[in-house]
Protein backbone atom coordinates (compact mmCIF):
# COMPACT_ATOMS: atom_id res chain seq x y z
CA UNK A 1 0.00 0.00 0.00
CA UNK A 2 1.55 3.28 -0.67
CA UNK A 3 1.48 6.53 1.36
CA UNK A 4 -0.81 9.32 0.22
CA UNK A 5 1.87 11.54 -0.71
CA UNK A 6 3.61 8.63 -2.79
CA UNK A 7 0.20 8.70 -4.62
CA UNK A 8 -0.06 12.03 -5.13
CA UNK A 9 3.58 12.54 -6.98
CA UNK A 10 2.81 9.25 -9.10
CA UNK A 11 -0.40 10.89 -10.20
CA UNK A 12 1.26 13.96 -10.92
CA UNK A 13 4.02 12.13 -13.14
CA UNK A 14 1.08 10.54 -15.26
CA UNK A 15 -0.11 13.43 -16.82
CA UNK A 16 -1.91 13.91 -19.70
CA UNK A 17 -3.78 10.87 -21.34
CA UNK A 18 -3.39 8.62 -18.23
CA UNK A 19 -5.50 6.34 -16.44
CA UNK A 20 -5.66 5.37 -12.83
CA UNK A 21 -7.64 3.65 -10.61
CA UNK A 22 -7.73 4.78 -7.05
CA UNK A 23 -9.39 2.00 -4.68
CA UNK A 24 -10.59 2.94 -1.41
CA UNK A 25 -10.15 0.95 1.44
CA UNK A 26 -13.17 0.16 3.25
CA UNK A 27 -11.59 0.26 6.84
CA UNK A 28 -11.83 3.85 7.70
CA UNK A 29 -13.30 4.53 3.97
CA UNK A 30 -14.90 8.65 4.71
CA UNK A 31 -11.51 8.93 5.85
CA UNK A 32 -10.36 7.22 2.41
CA UNK A 33 -12.70 8.93 0.19
CA UNK A 34 -11.97 12.57 1.50
CA UNK A 35 -8.09 12.13 1.29
CA UNK A 36 -8.68 10.82 -2.70
CA UNK A 37 -10.68 14.08 -2.77
CA UNK A 38 -7.58 15.81 -1.53
CA UNK A 39 -5.30 14.38 -3.78
CA UNK A 40 -7.39 14.32 -6.88
CA UNK A 41 -9.77 17.52 -7.02
CA UNK A 42 -7.76 19.58 -4.84
CA UNK A 43 -4.04 18.78 -5.28
CA UNK A 44 -4.03 18.37 -8.84
CA UNK A 45 -7.09 19.99 -10.31
CA UNK A 46 -6.04 23.27 -8.21
CA UNK A 47 -3.33 23.30 -10.87
CA UNK A 48 -3.04 26.06 -13.27
CA UNK A 49 -4.42 25.47 -16.29
CA UNK A 50 -6.39 22.49 -15.33
CA UNK A 51 -9.96 22.00 -15.11
CA UNK A 52 -11.28 18.69 -13.69
CA UNK A 53 -15.00 16.94 -14.51
CA UNK A 54 -16.39 14.75 -11.78
CA UNK A 55 -18.96 12.42 -12.53
CA UNK A 56 -20.61 11.48 -9.62
CA UNK A 57 -23.30 8.20 -9.68
CA UNK A 58 -22.62 7.24 -6.31
CA UNK A 59 -23.38 10.58 -4.41
CA UNK A 60 -25.32 13.74 -5.64
CA UNK A 61 -23.12 16.66 -7.28
CA UNK A 62 -24.81 19.08 -4.56
CA UNK A 63 -23.60 16.22 -1.86
CA UNK A 64 -19.91 15.92 -3.22
CA UNK A 65 -19.54 19.68 -3.95
CA UNK A 66 -20.58 20.36 0.04
CA UNK A 67 -17.31 18.08 1.21
CA UNK A 68 -14.98 19.72 -1.18
CA UNK A 69 -16.15 23.40 -0.15
CA UNK A 70 -15.02 21.69 3.20
CA UNK A 71 -11.84 21.08 2.00
CA UNK A 72 -11.59 24.48 0.60
CA UNK A 73 -11.61 23.51 -2.99
CA UNK A 74 -12.86 26.63 -5.35
CA UNK A 75 -15.15 25.97 -7.79
CA UNK A 76 -13.67 27.80 -10.78
CA UNK A 77 -12.20 25.03 -12.73
CA UNK A 78 -14.90 22.11 -11.51
CA UNK A 79 -17.52 20.96 -13.65
CA UNK A 80 -20.04 18.05 -12.40
CA UNK A 81 -21.91 15.01 -14.89
CA UNK A 82 -24.51 14.11 -12.18
CA UNK A 83 -25.86 11.42 -12.65
CA UNK A 84 -27.36 10.10 -9.46
CA UNK A 85 -30.07 12.76 -8.56
CA UNK A 86 -32.51 12.15 -10.90
CA UNK A 87 -32.88 8.63 -9.85
CA UNK A 88 -32.66 9.46 -6.16
CA UNK A 89 -35.23 12.28 -6.99
CA UNK A 90 -32.56 14.56 -5.42
CA UNK A 91 -32.89 16.89 -8.30
CA UNK A 92 -34.23 20.13 -6.60
CA UNK A 93 -30.63 20.99 -5.41
CA UNK A 94 -29.31 22.05 -8.53
CA UNK A 95 -25.51 23.28 -8.73
CA UNK A 96 -25.05 26.03 -11.44
CA UNK A 97 -22.12 23.71 -12.57
CA UNK A 98 -23.55 20.61 -13.00
CA UNK A 99 -24.55 18.85 -16.09
CA UNK A 100 -27.77 16.29 -15.09
CA UNK A 101 -27.69 13.19 -16.94
CA UNK A 102 -30.96 10.95 -15.82
CA UNK A 103 -29.82 7.56 -14.86
CA UNK A 104 -26.41 5.95 -14.64
CA UNK A 105 -28.01 3.31 -17.18
CA UNK A 106 -27.35 6.45 -20.01
CA UNK A 107 -24.13 5.52 -20.40
CA UNK A 108 -23.88 7.37 -23.65
CA UNK A 109 -25.31 10.04 -22.03
CA UNK A 110 -22.55 10.55 -19.36
CA UNK A 111 -19.80 9.96 -22.18
CA UNK A 112 -21.57 12.89 -24.29
CA UNK A 113 -21.85 15.34 -20.83
CA UNK A 114 -17.87 15.02 -20.84
CA UNK A 115 -17.46 15.67 -23.98
CA UNK A 116 -19.39 18.94 -23.84
CA UNK A 117 -17.57 19.48 -20.68
CA UNK A 118 -14.39 19.27 -22.40
CA UNK A 119 -15.56 21.35 -25.54
CA UNK A 120 -16.87 24.30 -23.40
CA UNK A 121 -13.90 24.51 -20.61
CA UNK A 122 -10.51 23.55 -22.97
CA UNK A 123 -7.52 23.26 -21.13
CA UNK A 124 -4.41 22.52 -20.81
CA UNK A 125 -4.93 19.99 -17.98
CA UNK A 126 -8.38 17.98 -18.12
CA UNK A 127 -9.02 15.40 -15.64
CA UNK A 128 -12.05 13.11 -15.47
CA UNK A 129 -12.65 11.55 -12.76
CA UNK A 130 -15.29 8.55 -12.13
CA UNK A 131 -16.87 7.93 -8.55
CA UNK A 132 -17.25 5.06 -8.69
CA UNK A 133 -16.78 2.15 -10.82
CA UNK A 134 -19.03 -0.01 -7.90
CA UNK A 135 -21.92 2.13 -8.37
CA UNK A 136 -21.93 2.30 -12.47
CA UNK A 137 -21.58 -1.72 -11.40
CA UNK A 138 -25.08 -1.41 -9.49
CA UNK A 139 -26.95 -0.15 -12.63
CA UNK A 140 -25.13 -1.79 -15.46
CA UNK A 141 -24.74 -5.15 -16.39
CA UNK A 142 -20.00 -6.13 -16.87
CA UNK A 143 -20.79 -6.18 -20.72
CA UNK A 144 -22.18 -3.25 -21.33
CA UNK A 145 -19.43 -1.23 -18.25
CA UNK A 146 -16.34 -2.90 -20.05
CA UNK A 147 -17.65 -1.44 -23.18
CA UNK A 148 -18.20 2.09 -21.89
CA UNK A 149 -15.35 2.35 -19.83
CA UNK A 150 -13.03 0.96 -22.77
CA UNK A 151 -14.27 3.56 -25.36
CA UNK A 152 -14.21 6.41 -23.05
CA UNK A 153 -10.95 5.58 -21.45
CA UNK A 154 -9.60 5.48 -25.14
CA UNK A 155 -11.51 8.42 -26.14
CA UNK A 156 -9.94 10.88 -23.17
CA UNK A 157 -6.62 9.14 -23.47
CA UNK A 158 -6.24 10.34 -27.47
CA UNK A 159 -7.77 13.81 -25.76
CA UNK A 160 -4.35 14.01 -23.28
CA UNK A 161 -7.00 14.03 -20.20
CA UNK A 162 -6.01 12.12 -16.97
CA UNK A 163 -8.60 9.64 -16.00
CA UNK A 164 -9.30 8.94 -12.20
CA UNK A 165 -11.63 5.81 -11.68
CA UNK A 166 -12.70 5.36 -7.95
CA UNK A 167 -13.66 2.33 -6.95
CA UNK A 168 -13.64 0.16 -3.29
CA UNK A 169 -10.59 -1.77 -2.77
CA UNK A 170 -13.10 -4.87 -2.51
CA UNK A 171 -13.09 -5.24 -6.18
CA UNK A 172 -9.89 -7.29 -6.38
CA UNK A 173 -10.18 -10.31 -8.15
CA UNK A 174 -13.94 -9.41 -9.66
CA UNK A 175 -15.42 -9.14 -13.24
CA UNK A 176 -14.92 -5.23 -12.20
CA UNK A 177 -11.13 -5.74 -11.35
CA UNK A 178 -10.95 -6.97 -14.78
CA UNK A 179 -12.49 -4.60 -16.53
CA UNK A 180 -10.16 -2.07 -14.70
CA UNK A 181 -7.03 -4.19 -15.64
CA UNK A 182 -8.01 -3.40 -18.69
CA UNK A 183 -8.21 0.09 -19.36
CA UNK A 184 -5.85 1.62 -16.57
CA UNK A 185 -2.04 2.05 -16.46
CA UNK A 186 -1.65 1.79 -12.80
CA UNK A 187 -3.93 1.35 -9.87
CA UNK A 188 -3.58 2.58 -6.10
CA UNK A 189 -4.93 1.89 -2.94
CA UNK A 190 -5.84 4.05 -0.43
CA UNK A 191 -6.40 2.71 3.14
CA UNK A 192 -6.67 -0.64 4.10
CA UNK A 193 -9.36 -3.30 4.22
CA UNK A 194 -11.76 -4.90 6.87
CA UNK B 1 -29.87 16.00 -51.30
CA UNK B 2 -30.10 14.14 -47.71
CA UNK B 3 -32.97 12.41 -46.59
CA UNK B 4 -33.45 13.26 -42.92
CA UNK B 5 -35.88 11.00 -41.59
CA UNK B 6 -37.37 10.05 -38.41
CA UNK B 7 -39.93 10.64 -36.09
CA UNK B 8 -41.23 13.51 -33.61
CA UNK B 9 -38.71 14.91 -31.34
CA UNK B 10 -35.64 13.27 -32.47
CA UNK B 11 -34.11 16.66 -33.57
CA UNK B 12 -34.21 16.86 -36.98
CA UNK B 13 -35.18 20.23 -37.11
CA UNK B 14 -32.43 21.58 -34.77
CA UNK B 15 -29.64 18.98 -37.24
CA UNK B 16 -30.75 21.08 -39.66
CA UNK B 17 -30.68 24.53 -38.55
CA UNK B 18 -26.71 23.58 -37.05
CA UNK B 19 -26.08 22.24 -41.00
CA UNK B 20 -26.83 25.64 -41.93
CA UNK B 21 -25.58 27.81 -39.26
CA UNK B 22 -21.88 25.77 -39.87
CA UNK B 23 -22.52 26.93 -43.82
CA UNK B 24 -22.94 30.63 -42.82
CA UNK B 25 -20.00 30.76 -40.64
CA UNK B 26 -18.05 29.51 -43.89
CA UNK B 27 -19.58 31.72 -45.67
CA UNK B 28 -22.30 29.87 -47.45
CA UNK B 29 -25.80 30.53 -47.88
CA UNK B 30 -28.69 28.92 -45.98
CA UNK B 31 -32.53 28.92 -46.60
CA UNK B 32 -34.50 27.20 -44.32
CA UNK B 33 -38.05 26.44 -45.66
CA UNK B 34 -40.62 26.53 -42.82
CA UNK B 35 -43.88 24.42 -43.65
CA UNK B 36 -44.99 23.20 -40.39
CA UNK B 37 -43.79 25.87 -37.99
CA UNK B 38 -44.11 29.86 -38.53
CA UNK B 39 -40.66 31.39 -38.58
CA UNK B 40 -40.76 33.59 -35.97
CA UNK B 41 -41.62 30.98 -33.23
CA UNK B 42 -38.71 28.70 -34.70
CA UNK B 43 -36.35 31.68 -34.36
CA UNK B 44 -37.43 32.16 -30.33
CA UNK B 45 -36.70 27.94 -30.12
CA UNK B 46 -33.71 28.25 -32.14
CA UNK B 47 -32.39 31.37 -29.89
CA UNK B 48 -31.49 28.80 -27.01
CA UNK B 49 -28.78 27.09 -28.69
CA UNK B 50 -25.27 29.09 -28.49
CA UNK B 51 -24.30 28.00 -31.81
CA UNK B 52 -26.93 29.86 -33.31
CA UNK B 53 -26.42 33.26 -34.28
CA UNK B 54 -29.17 35.77 -34.71
CA UNK B 55 -27.13 38.11 -36.81
CA UNK B 56 -26.85 35.08 -39.42
CA UNK B 57 -30.20 36.16 -40.26
CA UNK B 58 -30.07 39.77 -39.72
CA UNK B 59 -27.11 39.70 -42.28
CA UNK B 60 -29.04 37.40 -44.30
CA UNK B 61 -26.23 34.07 -44.37
CA UNK B 62 -29.28 32.48 -43.28
CA UNK B 63 -33.04 33.30 -44.88
CA UNK B 64 -36.01 31.60 -43.02
CA UNK B 65 -39.25 31.52 -45.22
CA UNK B 66 -42.94 30.21 -44.06
CA UNK B 67 -44.10 28.06 -46.81
CA UNK B 68 -47.90 28.57 -45.62
CA UNK B 69 -47.42 32.40 -47.05
CA UNK B 70 -46.22 31.59 -50.40
CA UNK B 71 -48.54 29.58 -50.61
CA UNK B 72 -51.36 32.15 -50.29
CA UNK B 73 -49.26 34.51 -51.95
CA UNK B 74 -49.28 32.12 -54.86
CA UNK B 75 -53.00 31.83 -54.16
CA UNK B 76 -52.43 28.14 -53.33
CA UNK B 77 -54.57 28.34 -49.89
CA UNK B 78 -56.56 25.23 -51.44
CA UNK B 79 -56.38 22.51 -49.07
CA UNK B 80 -55.12 20.41 -51.89
CA UNK B 81 -52.73 20.98 -54.76
CA UNK B 82 -53.98 20.67 -58.43
CA UNK B 83 -50.73 19.06 -60.56
CA UNK B 84 -50.09 22.57 -62.15
CA UNK B 85 -49.32 24.03 -58.99
CA UNK B 86 -47.13 21.74 -57.91
CA UNK B 87 -44.97 23.24 -61.02
CA UNK B 88 -45.54 26.63 -59.86
CA UNK B 89 -44.74 25.81 -56.25
CA UNK B 90 -41.42 23.86 -57.39
CA UNK B 91 -40.67 26.92 -59.53
CA UNK B 92 -41.35 29.31 -56.34
CA UNK B 93 -39.02 27.27 -54.31
CA UNK B 94 -36.31 27.43 -57.22
CA UNK B 95 -36.52 31.58 -57.07
CA UNK B 96 -36.48 31.71 -53.47
CA UNK B 97 -33.09 29.58 -53.49
CA UNK B 98 -31.46 31.84 -56.39
CA UNK B 99 -33.06 35.17 -55.38
CA UNK B 100 -30.89 34.14 -51.87
CA UNK B 101 -27.96 32.98 -53.15
CA UNK B 102 -28.49 29.78 -50.88
CA UNK B 103 -25.63 27.00 -51.26
CA UNK B 104 -27.61 25.15 -48.14
CA UNK B 105 -31.31 24.54 -48.30
CA UNK B 106 -33.30 22.85 -45.61
CA UNK B 107 -37.51 21.83 -46.31
CA UNK B 108 -38.80 21.35 -43.34
CA UNK B 109 -40.77 19.20 -44.08
CA UNK B 110 -41.38 17.35 -47.21
CA UNK B 111 -44.50 15.20 -45.18
CA UNK B 112 -46.19 18.63 -44.69
CA UNK B 113 -46.04 19.68 -48.22
CA UNK B 114 -47.11 16.02 -49.12
CA UNK B 115 -49.88 16.20 -47.02
CA UNK B 116 -51.25 19.24 -49.47
CA UNK B 117 -50.30 17.27 -52.74
CA UNK B 118 -52.36 14.57 -51.13
CA UNK B 119 -52.21 11.84 -53.87
CA UNK B 120 -49.51 9.63 -53.86
CA UNK B 121 -48.63 9.98 -57.17
CA UNK B 122 -48.46 13.87 -57.04
CA UNK B 123 -46.28 14.10 -54.23
CA UNK B 124 -43.46 11.78 -55.56
CA UNK B 125 -43.52 13.95 -58.89
CA UNK B 126 -43.47 16.92 -56.10
CA UNK B 127 -40.60 15.48 -54.78
CA UNK B 128 -38.81 14.39 -57.71
CA UNK B 129 -38.59 17.70 -59.71
CA UNK B 130 -37.87 19.30 -56.27
CA UNK B 131 -34.59 17.21 -56.20
CA UNK B 132 -33.92 17.71 -59.79
CA UNK B 133 -34.37 21.92 -59.66
CA UNK B 134 -31.69 21.13 -55.96
CA UNK B 135 -29.38 19.16 -58.03
CA UNK B 136 -29.75 22.26 -60.95
CA UNK B 137 -29.02 25.04 -59.05
CA UNK B 138 -26.09 23.03 -56.97
CA UNK B 139 -27.34 23.43 -53.63
CA UNK B 140 -26.69 20.87 -50.42
CA UNK B 141 -29.88 20.04 -49.74
CA UNK B 142 -31.27 18.31 -46.50
CA UNK B 143 -35.03 17.51 -46.48
CA UNK B 144 -36.95 16.80 -43.39
CA UNK B 145 -39.71 13.93 -43.56
CA UNK B 146 -41.48 12.43 -40.84
CA UNK B 147 -41.66 8.55 -40.62
CA UNK B 148 -42.70 6.89 -38.02
CA UNK B 149 -40.74 3.96 -35.99
CA UNK B 150 -41.23 0.74 -38.45
CA UNK B 151 -37.66 -0.83 -38.94
CA UNK B 152 -36.22 -0.58 -42.52
CA UNK B 153 -38.84 2.42 -43.45
CA UNK B 154 -37.28 6.04 -44.33
CA UNK B 155 -39.93 7.81 -46.62
CA UNK B 156 -43.49 8.14 -46.93
CA UNK B 157 -43.93 7.57 -50.44
CA UNK B 158 -41.29 5.09 -51.26
CA UNK B 159 -39.72 7.49 -53.47
CA UNK B 160 -37.39 9.33 -51.51
CA UNK B 161 -34.70 7.16 -50.39
CA UNK B 162 -33.95 6.16 -54.17
CA UNK B 163 -33.99 10.09 -55.42
CA UNK B 164 -31.71 10.92 -52.77
CA UNK B 165 -28.11 11.08 -52.10
CA UNK B 166 -28.42 10.35 -48.33
CA UNK B 167 -30.09 9.21 -46.30
CA UNK B 168 -29.59 9.92 -42.53
CA UNK B 169 -32.30 7.91 -40.13
CA UNK B 170 -32.97 9.57 -36.62
CA UNK B 171 -35.02 8.05 -34.10
CA UNK B 172 -36.07 7.23 -30.16
CA UNK B 173 -34.89 4.17 -29.12
CA UNK B 174 -35.42 2.68 -25.48
CA UNK B 175 -33.68 0.81 -23.43
CA UNK B 176 -34.43 -0.19 -19.89
CA UNK B 177 -36.83 2.63 -19.91
CA UNK B 178 -34.37 4.86 -21.33
CA UNK B 179 -35.34 7.00 -23.93
CA UNK B 180 -31.73 7.62 -26.42
CA UNK B 181 -31.86 9.58 -29.73
CA UNK B 182 -30.16 7.89 -32.05
CA UNK B 183 -28.76 8.68 -35.33
CA UNK B 184 -27.31 6.44 -38.31
CA UNK B 185 -26.79 7.29 -41.67
CA UNK B 186 -28.40 4.50 -44.10
CA UNK B 187 -26.91 6.20 -47.17
CA UNK B 188 -24.41 8.32 -48.61
CA UNK B 189 -23.51 8.30 -52.11
CA UNK B 190 -20.06 8.71 -53.10
CA UNK B 191 -18.57 8.13 -49.96
CA UNK B 192 -17.37 5.94 -47.33
CA UNK B 193 -19.23 6.28 -44.00
CA UNK B 194 -20.19 4.57 -40.85
CA UNK B 195 -23.27 2.89 -41.16
CA UNK B 196 -22.86 2.35 -37.04
CA UNK B 197 -25.90 3.86 -34.58
CA UNK B 198 -24.84 6.77 -32.72
CA UNK B 199 -26.47 8.20 -29.43
CA UNK B 200 -26.59 11.84 -29.80
CA UNK B 201 -27.22 14.87 -27.51
CA UNK B 202 -28.59 18.16 -28.86
CA UNK B 203 -25.77 20.32 -26.64
CA UNK B 204 -26.13 24.44 -26.70
CA UNK B 205 -22.61 24.03 -28.64
CA UNK B 206 -24.33 21.61 -30.95
CA UNK B 207 -25.35 18.22 -32.04
CA UNK B 208 -22.34 15.95 -30.19
CA UNK B 209 -22.15 11.89 -30.63
CA UNK B 210 -21.42 8.84 -28.79
CA UNK B 211 -21.24 5.27 -29.81
CA UNK B 212 -24.35 3.55 -29.07
CA UNK B 213 -23.13 0.62 -26.97
CA UNK B 214 -24.29 -2.77 -27.84
CA UNK B 215 -24.13 -4.42 -24.65
CA UNK B 216 -26.64 -2.88 -23.33
CA UNK B 217 -30.29 -4.58 -24.18
CA UNK B 218 -33.14 -2.99 -25.95
CA UNK B 219 -36.81 -3.26 -25.00
CA UNK B 220 -38.91 -5.20 -27.76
Amino acid sequence: MARDSDIADRLRSFGAGGTVALKLGSRDYADNYLAALGLTVRDLGGESNSHTIYVSVTNPASLVWSLLQALDIPSGRLSFVDAISHLMMSYQSVLPNASYVESPTMLEGIMLRIEYLLRKHPSQRNMVIIDSVNSLAVHNSADVLSEFFHILVNNLKTRAVLTILFSTSDVEGTELDRILSLVVDESFTLGGGP
Amino acid sequence: MVLMAGGVGTGKTTLCLEFLVRGAEKGEKGLFISVTEASTKLLQNFTTFEFFRPDLVQHELITIVDLPIIYERLGLNREELKPGEVDILVRTIQDLVRESGARRVVVDSLTSVGFRVRSEEKARDFILKLGQAFSDLGTTSLMVAEVGAVPGVHSLYGVEEAIVDGVVMLSNVRRRGDLLRVLQVIKMRGTVHSRAQYVIELTPIGMLMAPFLKGGRLET
